[in-house]
């Protein structure tokens, strides 16, 4: 048994206590304690990266109780490829937090950050549900506060809205779970999958309700339409590295489908059949359509980025609902590639902020080195809509080339070209508004803003830093997409793994499970 | 008694849905807790309704399920922490914007002074 598994849970949830209460006062000491823990977790993660590459599925039982009975922590390779992913992440976003002194604006924002890695690392390496439940928990109140960090206004507005959208899905996930409880008497995802194969046709319907009730809950943080109503204000509105950082939240959603609707809920388990992809892939299609759409029509370049992420997750969630092998393939690619591309957005709307006082996409006075800006943004907004020749357009490529033999391919592939017009148009007005209608003479300058909560550049600690930071996070893009390669052969592995369900049920069960007497059934059922 | 449950339940979560539309925080916050009391509940009855039997194997002819007693602990335990959250920023929200609306109308208004 792998103990490391539980490291990248357990060392955030003894740092973040540590930060909180030993060195509330000492901001250099948190911000060493937490650089240092989180460049731990990295090499953690990038370990555990390396032991799931072998293919085997690690199950790791806490407190030692046999796997239907206790919880489990399961490691293979997509929960690998996520946790380096959001360790990777983390790092150099709470460099640029640092640096850019968004950190010193509030309380308490090291053990905050702390919580949120150690809820999302839980969340992608669980294999029970209820604790699927209970992480989802610790990241969002991690997030909660993370959100509202520095104050003002109307982050304080944005924040009640936030936690009121997320505790109604809670709830939501609750009520999935007492279905799934219900029917099937386990909550272990491995011994669900084996029991949700053996119903009798009667309990078909139920299962069905706790299925769509569980996709309703992972979409809703994956913000696909009509459930994305959260994310605009939120991501909008966070203090920059807390949005950088919320790109991989809705990415836990998309992961928490891959996870439960290959494993479970499967197309080839006959009292769900197509269900999920038929509701998931109009769905997504919607989302990509008014993703794109609100980013030719966001007035600022917060928003516009925002809405950029929410048509990115339609893209995620096209080829997550396809649930072949090649698609799946595809959207682990992708998943990778808008994370990283709407986080070094998202920094870089927070540069454009320190220099102008806002990013209202309206003419506004030359900025410092607005040559530099411009750059970054140029890169990151290529990536994002999915120019070559960066990650963003071998993404989509390959998501198009998963879906060619879908039956509704020709409104697919429509909407994927369609769209990225529309937001390589978005993108290109909004940084020929930003960085060149400033050049533009007789453009007055805006009033002082009372209720201004951003980080102003004279209050960055380390400018340069952040910048750099920024730049790592578009090196990231780029190693993504000369390393296309060895990262697609990783999603393939990835996606054969996810649907040679046997393996995972066996790493986590053991080859003859004992919570069911006659497995050799189940198996030919299915 | 599966009628008086599922009744209450519904009854429960409809209450708590028509509150949470109201867009006030007040009757946000009500409706968030109707709605944990009724998800509550319904996790208790997901390990089947059963009376005067201890939740214990083998100390009687029947036994009630404990691990929804568990999980209901757990639920409990969230929803709490989180309605104290929500009342704390909700109040900083009203104190702060002056309005307890939960909609904001224009969420970054376009002139330069946004935020």
């Amino acid at each position: 048994m792998l103990h490391w598994i539980v490291a990248p849970i357990v060392l955030p949830a003894l740092v973040a206590p540590i930060i909180a209460l030993a060195m509330r006062h000492d901001l250099v000491l948190q911000r060493v304690f937490s650089l240092a823990s989180t460049s731990a977790l990295v090499l953690i993660a990038a370990a555990l990266f390396q032991a799931a590459a072998t293919g085997a599925v690690e199950s790791y039982e806490i407190g030692s109780w046999p796997a239907p009975f206790g919880i489990v922590l399961v490691l293979d390779r997509l929960s690998a490829l996520m946790v380096t992913l959001t360790a990777v992440l983390a790092l150099v976003v709470l460099a640029y937090a640092v640096a850019s002194g968004w950190d010193a604006r509030g309380r308490h924002f090291h053990a905050l950050y702390q919580f949120q890695l150690m809820g999302l690392f839980g969340a992608m390496l669980t294999g029970d549900i209820f604790n699927l439940f209970v992480f989802f928990e610790i990241l969002l109140i991690a997030s909660y506060g993370l959100m509202i960090h520095g104050g003002g206004r109307m982050r304080l507005r944005g924040g009640v809205q936030y936690v009121v959208f997320n505790l109604a899905g809670s709830t939501l996930f609750l009520f999935a779970l007492g279905t799934i409880y219900g029917v099937m008497g386990t909550l272990n995802m491995a011994d669900m999958a084996v029991r949700a194969a053996e119903l009798p046709p009667g309990d078909s319907g139920l299962l069905r309700v706790a299925a769509a009730l569980l996709l309703l809950v992972f979409v809703l943080k994956g913000a696909v339409l009509p459930l994305h109503f959260w994310l605009p204000n939120t991501y909008a509105l966070a203090p920059a590295p807390v949005a950088a950082l919320f790109a991989v939240m809705t990415k836990v959603g998309a992961y928490s489908v891959i996870r439960v609707y290959t494993l479970v809920f499967h197309p080839e388990l006959e009292a769900t059949g197509t269900m999920i992809a038929d509701i998931l892939i109009p769905a997504a299609l919607l989302t990509l359509a008014v993703g794109m759409i609100g980013v030719l029509a966001g007035g600022t370049l917060a928003r516009v980025v925002a809405f950029a992420a929410i048509g990115s997750m339609g893209t995620l969630f096209l080829a997550i609902g396809a649930f072949t092998p090649q698609a799946t393939a595809a959207a682990v690619y992708y998943l990778v590639h808008s994370t990283l591309a709407a986080a070094a957005l998202f920094l870089i709307v927070d540069q454009i902020r320190a220099r102008l006082g806002s990013s209202a996409l309206v003419a506004q006075p030359p900025m410092a080195s607005g040559g530099l800006v411009a750059a970054l943004f140029f890169g990151a907004a290529i990536a994002m809509a999915g120019m070559p020749p960066l990650s963003g357009f071998v993404g989509k490529l390959l998501v198009m080339d998963a879906l060619r033999a879908h039956p509704l391919w020709i409104w697919i592939w429509a909407t994927i070209l369609i769209t990225s017009l529309i937001s390589v148009v978005g993108f290109a007005r909004a940084g020929s508004t930003l960085f060149w209608m400033a050049h533009d003479a007789g453009t007055p300058m805006p009033p002082p803003d009372a209720e201004a909560r951003v980080n102003r550049i004279e209050d960055q600690v380390h400018p340069g830093a952040a910048l750099a930071s920024i730049g790592a996070m578009l090196g990231l893009i780029v190693a993504l997409t000369v390393l296309a390669g060895p990262m697609m052969r990783q999603a393939e592995a990835t996606a054969a793994q996810l649907h040679d369900r046997q393996a995972y049920i066996e790493a986590v069960l053991g080859p003859a499970p004992t919570a069911n007497p006659n497995p050799q059934a189940a198996d030919e059922e299915r | 008694m599966e009628f008086l449950v599922a009744a209450a339940i519904g009854i429960l979560t409809a209450g708590g849905v028509y509150l949470m539309l109201r867009l006030r925080t007040f009757p946000v916050v009500l409706g968030l807790s109707l709605l944990t009391y009724a998800v509550n509940s319904f996790l208790f009855a997901s390990g089947r309704l059963v009376l005067d039997a201890p939740p214990v194997l083998g100390a009687g002819e029947t036994y009630t399920d404990p691990l929804p007693q568990a999980l209901v602990l757990t639920a409990i335990v969230i929803a709490f922490g989180m309605t104290a959250l929500v009342v704390i920023l909700a109040l900083g929200a009203y104190l702060n914007a002056g309005t307890d609306a939960l909609d904001i109308d224009k969420p970054e208004p376009r002139n330069p002074s946004d935020r």
